[in-house]
C-alpha cells in the first residue's frame, strides 16, 4: 500500500518509470532555455555583454535546441507515462528504452558542450558532421542528428509493439501513425546542399511539419488522454473529437506549409496555396478550445487534478491565441511581405510554443507527480495551492507580456524598417535604434525576468507538491457523482 | 444518447482524417516535385552558380509590380571570371562557412534565422558598401574582421569567428549568387546599390 504524499517509484508502472526520468531531463532543460534567452536578450540591451565570450548567435541557438529537446523530451516521457494505461499491457522492450534515454541523454550533453566551448568551426564538412549544422532549430550536428534517428526508433519500436500486442485504442492508431510521420519528416533535414533554396524549402518541411501538423496532432493525443483522466470524459467523446482534429489539423497544416515558400525562391502559386490553407489552420485550434472547455464545464470543473486541467485549458487557449491568432495575423503574403523575418516572428513563435506545446508538458509534469505520490488528493485545496498557481500566473503573464513586447517592437520595424526605409541594411539599424524598439526589447527583459520567476516557482512546486496531502485523489466514479 | 448521427460518429470522422492526410500529402508531393524543378540551380527562378560572374541588378518589374533580380553585363567576381564547376565549388564552400559559422542565429537569409543582425538576401546589393568598386574587398575584410570595424549606431558588433581568407571570398560568392534568387520581391521597395550601366 503506497503511503499518499511520499515520492516513490513503486507506485508507477514500467512506462511510467521512465518517464518520469525524461520529466526530469526535460525540466532542467526547460530551465536552460529560459537562462540562455535572458542572456541573449540581455544582448540586446548591451551588446557587449559577454561579447566574443558566449555571443548572440551562441546564446539564441542554445535557447532554441533547448526549447526542441525539452519539448521532445517532454512528449516522449508524456507517452511513455501512458502507453501502460492505453495499451492495458506492460511496455515492450521497456529496457531498451531504458538504455536509449541515457544515450539521448548523454548525446544532447555533448551536443550542449560543443556548442558552448567549441562554438563554430572551419568552413569544412566536418563542421557540420562534429560541431554545428548551423541551420536554425536543426543545428545538431550530422552524428546527432544519425544518434536522434536511432533513439526515436527504439522509442517507436516500444509504443508500436506495446500497442500492437496490447490493446490498440484510437488515441494509440493516431498516436503511432502520427509518430511515423514526426520522425520521417526529420530525415529531410539531414543533407547538404549549395542550393539555398532548395535548403530552406526541406528545412521547413521538418520545422513546419513538426511544429504546425505532427506536433499537434501529437500534443492532441496528449490531451485526449489528459481529458480522460482529469475529467474522466467518456473515451468515445474524445477520440471522436481527436479524428475531427486530425482531419482538420492536416486538411490545413500540410498545405499551410506554403505560408514558408513565399520569399524563398519558390513559384508564386505558393502565395495562393499557402495564404488560403494557413488561414484554415486557426479552426482546429478552435476546435480544441470547444473541446476542452465544454468537456470541463460539462463536468462542472470536477476533476481530480486541478493543476494539471489548469494547464490544460492554458494550453487550449495558448494553443489557440499563439499559433492561431498570431500565426494568422502574419500569415497572408499581403502583410507578410513586411512581417517576414521581424519581431513579429519571434513574438508568434514565443506564444506559440509556450501556448501550444510548454503547457501541456507542464500538465503532464503534474499528472505525474500525482501518481508518483501515490495517487494524492489534487483537487480543491491542495497544501500549499499558492505556489502551483502563482508559478502558472508568473509564467503566463511573463509570456503575454513578452509576446506584446516583441510585437510592438515587430510593428515598428515592419513599419519603419520595411515600409519607409526599403529594407536596407541603414533601414535595419534605424529601424533597431528607434526608442519604440528599444522600449519593446526593454519589456521584453522585465517580463522574461518574471517568467523566470515563475519556473523557479514552478521547479519547487513540481518538488514538494502533494507531499504534505493525506488525501487520496478524487476517483472518476465519485466525479460523475458530484 | 444511445443514437448517434452519421456526422458525430467516431468511424465517420476516422475515415475523413485519413482521407483529408492523405490527399492533402499527395497534393504536397506533386506540389515539391514541380517547385524541385523551378528552384534547381540553372532555372529561371534560382540562376546557376557562375551568375557570379555577371552585374547584379534588383529592378522593380512593371507587369509582376514587384522588384526582381536583373542578370546584367560581365563583371567576374575578384575580376576571375569561373566556369560552372569553379562557380559552384566556391559558392557551396561559402553556403558551408554560413553554416560552419552559424551566420543565421544572428542573421536572416531570405528572411528566415534570427532578427540580431540585418537580412543578408540582397547584401551584395546593399548601399551601405558605398561603391562597387571597393564592395568585394570591403566585404571580406569585414568578415575577416568584423569586430574592430565602425558597424552602426545600435552598438552591436559582429565577432570574429576566425573567418580566413579563402572562407570570406566564398562567402561574399554565395552572397552574390543568393541576391540573383527570384524571391518574389522581397525584401519590399529595397534600394539597391547604384551600379552604372
Amino acid at each position: 500500500m503506497a503511503i499518499l504524499g511520499k515520492l516513490d517509484s513503486a507506485n508507477l508502472n514500467g512506462g511510467q518509470k521512465l518517464a518520469v526520468k525524461y520529466f526530469t531531463v526535460a525540466l532542467v532543460l526547460f530551465g536552460a532555455q529560459i537562462l540562455f534567452g535572458l542572456l541573449a536578450g540581455i544582448q540586446y540591451l548591451k551588446p557587449d555583454f559577454l561579447f566574443g565570450i558566449l555571443d548572440f548567435s551562441v546564446n539564441r541557438m542554445v535557447h532554441i535546441n533547448a526549447l526542441v529537446v525539452w519539448l521532445l523530451f517532454g512528449f516522449i516521457g508524456s507517452v511513455y507515462w501512458m502507453l501502460e494505461d492505453e495499451s492495458g499491457i506492460p511496455v515492450v522492450g521497456l529496457g531498451l528504452g531504458n538504455l536509449i534515454f541515457w544515450i539521448f541523454t548523454l548525446a544532447v550533453a555533448v551536443v550542449v558542450v560543443v556548442y558552448l566551448l567549441i562554438q563554430v568551426g572551419s568552413g569544412e564538412h566536418s563542421t557540420i558532421w562534429l560541431i554545428n549544422e548551423g541551420r536554425e532549430y536543426i543545428e545538431a550536428p550530422r552524428w546527432a542528428d544519425i544518434g536522434i534517428v536511432v533513439c526515436v526508433l527504439a522509442f517507436f519500436y516500444n509504443v508500436a509493439a506495446t500497442f500492437a500486442k496490447g490493446r490498440y485504442t484510437g488515441v494509440g492508431g493516431v498516436l503511432v501513425l502520427d509518430l511515423i510521420a514526426l520522425f520521417g519528416l526529420y530525415l529531410a533535414g539531414m543533407f547538404y546542399t549549395p542550393n539555398v533554396s532548395v535548403d530552406q524549402y526541406w528545412w521547413w518541411w521538418v520545422i513546419h511539419l513538426w511544429v504546425e501538423a505532427t506536433w499537434e496532432v501529437l500534443v492532441g493525443c496528449l490531451m485526449a488522454y489528459g481529458l480522460m483522466l482529469t475529467l474522466g470524459v467518456r473515451r468515445k467523446i474524445v477520440e471522436t473529437w481527436l479524428y475531427i482534429e486530425v482531419a482538420l489539423m492536416f486538411g490545413s497544416g500540410i498545405l499551410g506549409l506554403g505560408h514558408h515558400y513565399f520569399w524563398i525562391g519558390t513559384p508564386e502559386y505558393w502565395f495562393t496555396i499557402g495564404g488560403f490553407f494557413s488561414a484554415l489552420e486557426p479552426i482546429p485550434l478552435v476546435a480544441m478550445v470547444v473541446h476542452s472547455v465544454f468537456d470541463a464545464g460539462a463536468h462542472k470543473m470536477k476533476n481530480t487534478n486541478h493543476p494539471a486541467l489548469a494547464w490544460i485549458i492554458a494550453h487550449a487557449f495558448g494553443n489557440f491565441f499563439g499559433a492561431g491568432v498570431w500565426g494568422f495575423m502574419h500569415t497572408l503574403p499581403q502583410i507578410n511581405l513586411y512581417t517576414h523575418g521581424t519581431q513579429w516572428t519571434a513574438s508568434h513563435g514565443h506564444l506559440a510554443f509556450f501556448g501550444a506545446y510548454a503547457t501541456l508538458v507542464i500538465a503532464f509534469f503534474y499528472i505525474a507527480l500525482q501518481k508518483w505520490r501515490g495517487n494524492v488528493w489534487m483537487s480543491g485545496g491542495i497544501a500549499g495551492a499558492w505556489r502551483w498557481k502563482w508559478a502558472m500566473i508568473l509564467l503566463n503573464l511573463g509570456m503575454v507580456g513578452m509576446v506584446m513586447a516583441m510585437l510592438i517592437s515587430g510593428y515598428e520595424q515592419s513599419q519603419i524598417e520595411r515600409a519607409i526605409e526599403g529594407s536596407t541594411w541603414m533601414g535595419y539599424f534605424t529601424a533597431q535604434a528607434h526608442p519604440w524598439f528599444v522600449q519593446g526589447m526593454w519589456w521584453r527583459q522585465v517580463f522574461g525576468w518574471m517568467f523566470a520567476a515563475g519556473f523557479v516557482l514552478l521547479a519547487w512546486d513540481l518538488l514538494t507538491i502533494g507531499g504534505r496531502e493525506k488525501r487520496p485523489a478524487l476517483q472518476h466514479a465519485e466525479l460523475a457523482a458530484a | 444518447m444511445s443514437h448517434t448521427e452519421w456526422w458525430a460518429s467516431e468511424s465517420f470522422w476516422r475515415k475523413t482524417a485519413i482521407w483529408v492526410t492523405a490527399g492533402s500529402f499527395v497534393a504536397l508531393i506533386f506540389l515539391t516535385f514541380d517547385t524541385m524543378s523551378q528552384i534547381t540551380a540553372g532555372t529561371k527562378r534560382v540562376p546557376a552558380y557562375s551568375v557570379i560572374n555577371k552585374r547584379i541588378d534588383y529592378v522593380f518589374d512593371k507587369q509582376r509590380n514587384f522588384q526582381v533580380p536583373v542578370i546584367g553585363v560581365e563583371e567576374p567576381l575578384f575580376g576571375k571570371r569561373l566556369t560552372e564547376e569553379e562557380a559552384e565549388a566556391l559558392v557551396s564552400k561559402g553556403k558551408l562557412t554560413t553554416q560552419a559559422k552559424n551566420c543565421m542565429n544572428c542573421h536572416t537569409l531570405l528572411g528566415n534565422g534570427a532578427y540580431y543582425a540585418p537580412d543578408l538576401t540582397k547584401s551584395w546589393l546593399d548601399p551601405m558598401w558605398g561603391s562597387p568598386s571597393v564592395r568585394e574587398q570591403l566585404m571580406v575584410e569585414f568578415l575577416m574582421n568584423p569586430q574592430d570595424k565602425l558597424h552602426n549606431i545600435t552598438g552591436r558588433r559582429m565577432p570574429n569567428l576566425g573567418i580566413t581568407e579563402e572562407e570570406a571570398r566564398a562567402t561574399v560568392a554565395f552572397l552574390k549568387w543568393m541576391s540573383s534568387i527570384d524571391t518574389n520581391g522581397f525584401p519590399n521597395n529595397f534600394k539597391p546599390i547604384k551600379q552604372e550601366n
